[in-house]
């Protein structure tokens, strides 16, 4: 027998890979910037939720944890979620279509507007815009010039966390886990993101001023390589990297790890009692989500709804609540008793928290002269960092 | 009946019998395997829009070029073969002896019990078991709690920790074959070097280990190809050690560019190749 056919098979086989990828690839045009829109009209029965985990719970995880059904009730929009782990997985998901509102950290806002994935919104329509905080409206992440594209919901710092028996006295700068982070060597944590490399460069803000970082997301190359220099010095000292808050939870209540950064809901988690938490001096990264509504939303009139629900004082301290961040809405804390532990709407300590923000080239500080690090270049020096 | 009529139909028609038979198979194998590792090995060669990061079909050498030229790529793999290698060396040295008391000096219902406890940690699930290994090297694990009074501590997360961990997954799978090709090993063939004043050690390097080498050699592909593309265990238990699983992951979950990660698997990939064709040598492929 010939090896002709098996070998026309194989070549046939190539050729509708190709096809098939490429056509996947030819679907990708965008159809122009969208306008906000003008009126809620009807409601079209469903809406398709993209969000966090723990920002849509409808009493499935926990019956006591439930603020959808009341959404259903009140509008007849079945809602139906999906969550993700990462603002990345979230932009994926987002390019693959199908969703008509996104609950969107700082650090990926900005790559839905460029992409035309999310259309502006018409806060104007929203009733319960009026009640959020002044200092969280129209800001870098959630806006483009001028015009919003969404509603904050809640926001948080990156804390620096210490095991209380091991780190003495309590650290009140970053100090312990960059420059003297060799004094913990093995137990120093980090967080698992290309974004981590915006915690060394607030360091350095105060560090190493002649740098003149004004932002620790703006970036030029001599500013960048000083921060992943840093971290590569850090690299050393750190025991482990977390993304998985469950892991950092576990690695301190082992003692694992006794210093590092983290997040409010993780040292509310940890149960030993053998640590704290401190916003050092030199300020921190943090983050602030935003709802957004998809460009091509099947439901937007429904999507509006959400927004306008999600952002009423009591749904918006309950849901922040059981995140473990601070609410948006003003009146949210006569719903919640522990706004206190979050700062909530405490200007000064919010304007000490740097909000994630996609890195881009052209520089989000506003500077002309130089070109910024962007992102995908943040992502290969993580790896780089991490050796 | 159409039972019979098919029968009769086919009979004298071999091709179509045959046709029959193969077509659902080698679709499956064509379109899962084939065509996936085509896309894969296509998609290295693409790029990725930096600001919208989609991927767009344009031909570049540029991901390929960056994978054989950075320090970064070689670094981790040089680790990741080692930790790879590590793992099979540790999984051969603790499975020969294990085996040879399952398949020779066990009675039958002690075998069987033998077998079943090897392949019950299969019943339950990677994360798990993963999981149950962090808790274990932990500063106030078990480990730790054993070895302390020797004035020993446990390893901690990093490097060790992987390759304890991989050895204990994949050792199911370097026993049970090794078993097997125990089990092939006529007792009367012992017999026979003893009788012939062959000791204890004779006899396992010049009968024993000729026999079973083949047998060796598949369950080093299971457990140097698994380690190899590894890389939640690395997450869990790999405190801040990178592999090449890693940064795939991290590739495509976090940076978004499939392309350098279709760049990044090709490496682990030829690995594998090239040590299948340096397992075909030996010969030891025909005999399994």
């Amino acid at each position: 027998m010939s090896k002709s056919p098996s070998r026309l098979a194989l070549r046939a086989g190539i050729a509708a890979t190709a096809a098939v990828s490429l056509a996947a690839c030819g679907t990708s045009g965008s159809d122009g910037g969208s306008e906000a829109a003008s009126s809620i009209g009807d409601t079209e029965g469903s809406v398709s939720i993209l969000a966090w985990p723990g920002y849509v719970e409808d009493g499935s995880n926990d019956p006591t944890v439930d603020w959808v059904s009341g959404f259903e009730e009140a509008t007849g929009c079945m809602v139906d979620a999906k969550t993700y782990g990462t603002s990345d997985e979230a932009y994926q998901l987002m390019q693959s279509g199908g969703y008509d509102v996104v609950a969107a950290s700082g650090d990926l806002t900005l790559r839905l507007v460029a992409s035309e994935l999310v259309a502006p919104v018409n806060t104007d329509l929203l009733e319960n815009y009026e009640g959020i905080f002044d200092f969280l409206k129209n800001k870098e992440w959630n806006s483009v010039d001028g015009v919003s594209y969404g509603v904050p919901h809640g926001y948080g710092a990156n804390l620096l966390m210490f095991n209380t028996d091991e780190v003495t006295p309590a650290p009140t700068s970053w100090d312990v886990v960059f420059d003297k982070a060799s004094d913990y060597s093995g137990k120093v944590t980090a967080y698992d993101s290309p974004i981590y490399i915006a915690d060394a460069a607030v360091y350095l803000m105060t560090h190493n001023p002649e740098l003149g970082i004004e932002n620790p997301y703006a970036l030029d190359e001599d500013q960048f390589a000083a921060a992943v220099e840093l971290l590569k010095e850090q690299n050393a000292s750190v025991g482990e990297y977390w993304s998985d808050y469950l892991l950092e939870i576990q690695a301190f209540e082992t003692g694992d790890s006794v210093v590092g950064t983290t997040w409010q809901v993780i040292q509310n988690s940890i149960s030993t009692g053998n640590t704290d938490v401190v916003l050092p001096e030199e300020g921190a990264t943090g983050w602030s989500d935003t709802w957004m509504i998809a460009s091509d939303a099947e439901a937007p009139n429904c999507a509006y709804k959400w927004l306008d629900y999600i952002a009423s004082p009591e749904v918006n301290a309950t849901a922040t609540a059981y995140f473990g961040e601070a609410p948006s809405s003003e009146a949210a804390c006569d719903f919640r008793d522990d706004c206190e532990a979050y700062h909530a709407g405490d200007e000064e300590y919010a304007k000490q928290i740097w909000y994630w923000t996609t890195p881009i080239a052209e520089c989000v500080d506003g500077r002309e002269d130089v070109e910024c690090v962007d992102y995908s270049e943040w992502t290969k020096a993580w790896q780089e960092i991490k050796g | 009946m159409t039972a019979t009529r098919v029968s009769t139909y086919l009979a004298p028609r071999r091709r179509l019998r045959l046709a029959g038979l193969l077509t659902a198979p080698v679709l499956w194998l064509g379109l899962v395997y084939v065509v996936a590792l085509a896309a894969l090995l296509i998609t290295a060669f693409w790029t990725v829009d930096a600001f919208t990061g989609q991927v767009r079909v344009e031909w570049t050498t540029e991901n390929i070029v960056e994978v054989l030229t950075e320090a970064l790529y070689r670094t981790v793999t040089l680790r990741t073969l080692g930790i790879a290698a590590l793992v099979t060396v540790l999984d051969i040295i603790v499975a020969v002896p294990v085996a040879f008391f399952m398949a020779k000096i066990a009675r039958p219902r002690m075998r069987h019990l033998l077998v079943i406890a090897m392949l019950a940690p299969l019943w339950a699930s990677y994360l798990v078991k993963v999981y149950a290994w962090r808790a274990l090297l932990s500063g106030n694990g078990l480990i730790e709690w054993a070895v302390a009074p020797f004035g020993g501590e446990t390893p901690g997360y990093g490097i060790v920790g992987v390759v304890l961990t991989l050895s204990y997954l994949w050792l199911p799978y370097v026993v049970m074959p090794i078993y097997a090709g125990f089990d092939r090993v006529p007792d009367r063939l012992l017999e026979a070097s003893a009788d012939l004043g062959g000791r204890g050690w004779r006899t396992l390097t010049a009968v024993v280990l000729p026999m079973i080498r083949p047998a060796i050699i598949a369950g080093s592909i299971f457990a140097f190809s698994l380690s190899l593309g590894d890389y939640i265990t690395t997450t869990i238990v790999g405190g801040s050690t990178q592999m090449l699983g890693t940064l795939v992951y991290d590739n495509v979950g976090s940076a978004n560019n499939l392309p350098l990660a279709a760049a990044i698997s090709l490496i682990p990939i030829g690995i594998i190749l090239v040590y299948l064709a340096a397992v075909r040598r030996t010969g030891a492929l025909r005999s399994l």
